[in-house]
């Protein structure tokens, strides 16, 4: 039964990342058309596709506003999701329940639509789209998943030791500082990561409510929909290492900061 | 520890601290959610030929999406049936895995969640292109088998049934993520006692596990329908248009169709229908209890 399980377990992890493999074979592929296997295993591979995205302008001002979005979505998620946390799962007020079931609503809600009713919104205010829309639709489906994860942190946290801190005469934000914030810290930085991430690789949403300023996803769509081009799998492998990069060193600093407190 | 302590102060006249702390997520939602919704809801009762909400209330838009003769209420019927089959396939994947993940794998199980998670930061589309890539005619499965001289592949690009496996591909971690917290619910206790008492494998899932797992496994089943009715791109980059779900005629309707109140009168359809579900689901769960558990 274990082993069946374990078994099962690294069969799907196998499907899960066969596409992203199957994505790195094609961007590293020297013909201009994918085909599998090579006729020559030790000649048909090269850098080029590689090479030409790495070199494109047109490329960098892509990856350039992706970096922007995400920048800017992080650190507001962040201020965003860590009082709504607190909302969500420290005070007891009368409104929490439904509070809680508001905070869940846009998660179960279609992004495309959801891009799509902020797109009409933003219209409707006459305010033109761009990274800033987008921006702001992202933050609409991403708050939600980081008061999640930091409300997960919250509920393990004893509020006897802020009351303590505050008996032995600690000023309110002498006790953010040195008691709440290092208690919730690993939360914070896992939501920050997740908004970071997220809307590196959000399309639906950019897709309605970015305007004119191009991001990866968006890019990738209009080329994949257009026709083939080894650019595409290029880029989406680059993008993914990008990503796994940025998770692997998220979980090193965590990891860092764990052994030092 | 189930519910938090209540807080310490209930000030009569102030906001209370609960409020004030919920202030900021309340109004980035009712601006970029709320609103939103509201513009689609008055867009879908103006006109036809409007591309700004108008006054109205014209039921136009309404009156098509329920004539049978559009084609519409059957688009939905493929839609939601797809939602469905891809919530009952992700049950039969994620329960067995989900245990594994919380049983099984001991120190290894944060990576193997990791593992799990990543996906989810890669662009849905660039993941889907990548199965277009392995099912491709000279791709990684067809060149394979060719090589191996085990004939042709399969021919299962641009079909019903391939749009269903990407819907199921594409949302499994919002399953696996939800049923991992409810099965961590379950006591240890309580199934090694049923054991003890002789109980089967059987019967102890279907009277011990599932039940006191249901608030995990009910929101995974929540999440991925509601995701899965909303999905667009399964069917464009696998399915070849085999299959045309709402999202898709929505979409259609916004650009080439220039049919902005129609397209907001499906988009409201379809929030109606999600939202309704999910209002009543996490009505009857307790989410202090999901996510604040103690192991």
């Amino acid at each position: 039964m274990r082993g069946l399980l374990r078994g099962w377990t690294l069969a799907v992890l196998a499907l899960v990342y066969l596409p992203i493999l199957a994505g790195a074979l094609a961007g590293l592929s020297r013909s201009r058309y994918f085909l599998f296997p090579p006729r020559d295993w030790a000649r048909d591979w090269s850098l080029d596709w590689w090479a030409k995205v790495a070199g494109a302008l047109e490329i960098r001002a892509l990856v350039a506003n992706s970096l922007l979005i995400a920048a800017v979505v992080t650190v507001l998620a962040v201020g965003f999701g860590l009082c709504g946390a607190l909302a969500f799962a420290r005070h007891g007020w009368r409104g929490r329940r439904w509070f809680q079931r508001l905070v869940l609503l846009p998660l179960c809600f279609p992004q495309p639509v959801l891009g799509l009713a902020a797109l009409m919104w933003f219209d409707t205010l006459g305010i033109g789209t761009g990274w800033r829309t987008a921006a702001v639709a992202h933050l609409v489906w991403i708050v939600p998943v980081v008061t999640l994860v930091i409300a997960i942190r919250v509920y393990g946290f004893d509020p006897a030791l802020e009351e303590a801190a505050a008996d032995l005469g600690a000023s309110r934000l002498a006790i953010w500082r040195e008691v709440t914030l290092p208690m919730l810290w690993p939360g914070i930085w896992s939501g920050a990561l997740f908004a970071f991430l997220l809307s590196w690789g959000n399309f639906p949403l950019s897709l309605y409510t970015a305007g004119a300023d191009g991001t990866v996803p968006k890019w990738l769509y209009a080329k994949m929909v257009a026709g083939y081009s080894p650019m595409v799998p290029a880029l989406g492998t680059m993008s993914t290492i990008a990503a796994a990069l940025v998770l692997g060193a998220g979980a090193a600093v965590a990891r860092l900061a764990r052994g030092r407190g | 520890m189930a519910a938090p302590p209540p807080a310490r102060s209930r000030r009569r006249r102030r906001l209370s601290p609960g409020l004030r702390a919920a202030a900021p997520v309340l109004a980035l939602l009712a601006f970029g959610f709320a609103a939103p919704l509201a513009t689609v809801a008055a867009m879908s009762v103006s006109p036809p030929g409007s591309f700004a909400p108008a006054p109205g209330p014209d039921l136009q838009a309404w009156a098509r999406l329920v004539d049978p003769a559009g084609g519409l209420p059957g688009s939905f019927a493929v839609t939601l049936g797809l939602a469905a089959a891809t919530v009952a396939a992700l049950l039969a994947i994620c329960l067995p895995l989900a245990h594994a993940l919380v049983h099984l794998f001991g120190r290894w199980s944060g990576l193997v969640s990791t593992l799990f998670v990543f996906p989810l930061f890669v662009s849905e589309n660039v993941r889907l292109y990548g199965w277009a890539l392995v099912l491709l005619k000279n791709g990684l499965l067809d060149g394979t088998m060719k090589a191996l001289g085990l004939g042709p592949g399969p021919d299962w690009l641009f079909t019903p049934a391939i749009t269903l496996a990407g819907m199921i591909y594409v949302h499994l971690p919002f399953m696996l993520f939800p049923v991992v917290l409810g099965l961590s619910l379950v006591p240890r206790e309580t199934v090694e006692a049923a054991r003890d008492l002789g109980a089967s494998r059987a019967r102890i899932w279907a009277e011990i596990v599932l039940p006191l797992a249901s608030p995990g496994i009910l929101i995974g089943m929540l999440l991925t329908f509601t995701l899965a009715a909303g999905a667009l791109a399964e069917a464009r980059i696998l399915g070849g248009q085999s299959v045309i779900p709402v999202a898709q005629e929505i979409e259609t309707a916004f650009s080439y169709a220039q049919d902005w109140p129609g397209g907001a009168a499906m988009a409201l359809a379809l929030v109606l229908i999600t939202g309704a579900l999910a209002l009543a689901l996490l009505a009857a769960i307790d989410l202090d209890r999901l996510l604040g558990r103690r192991r």
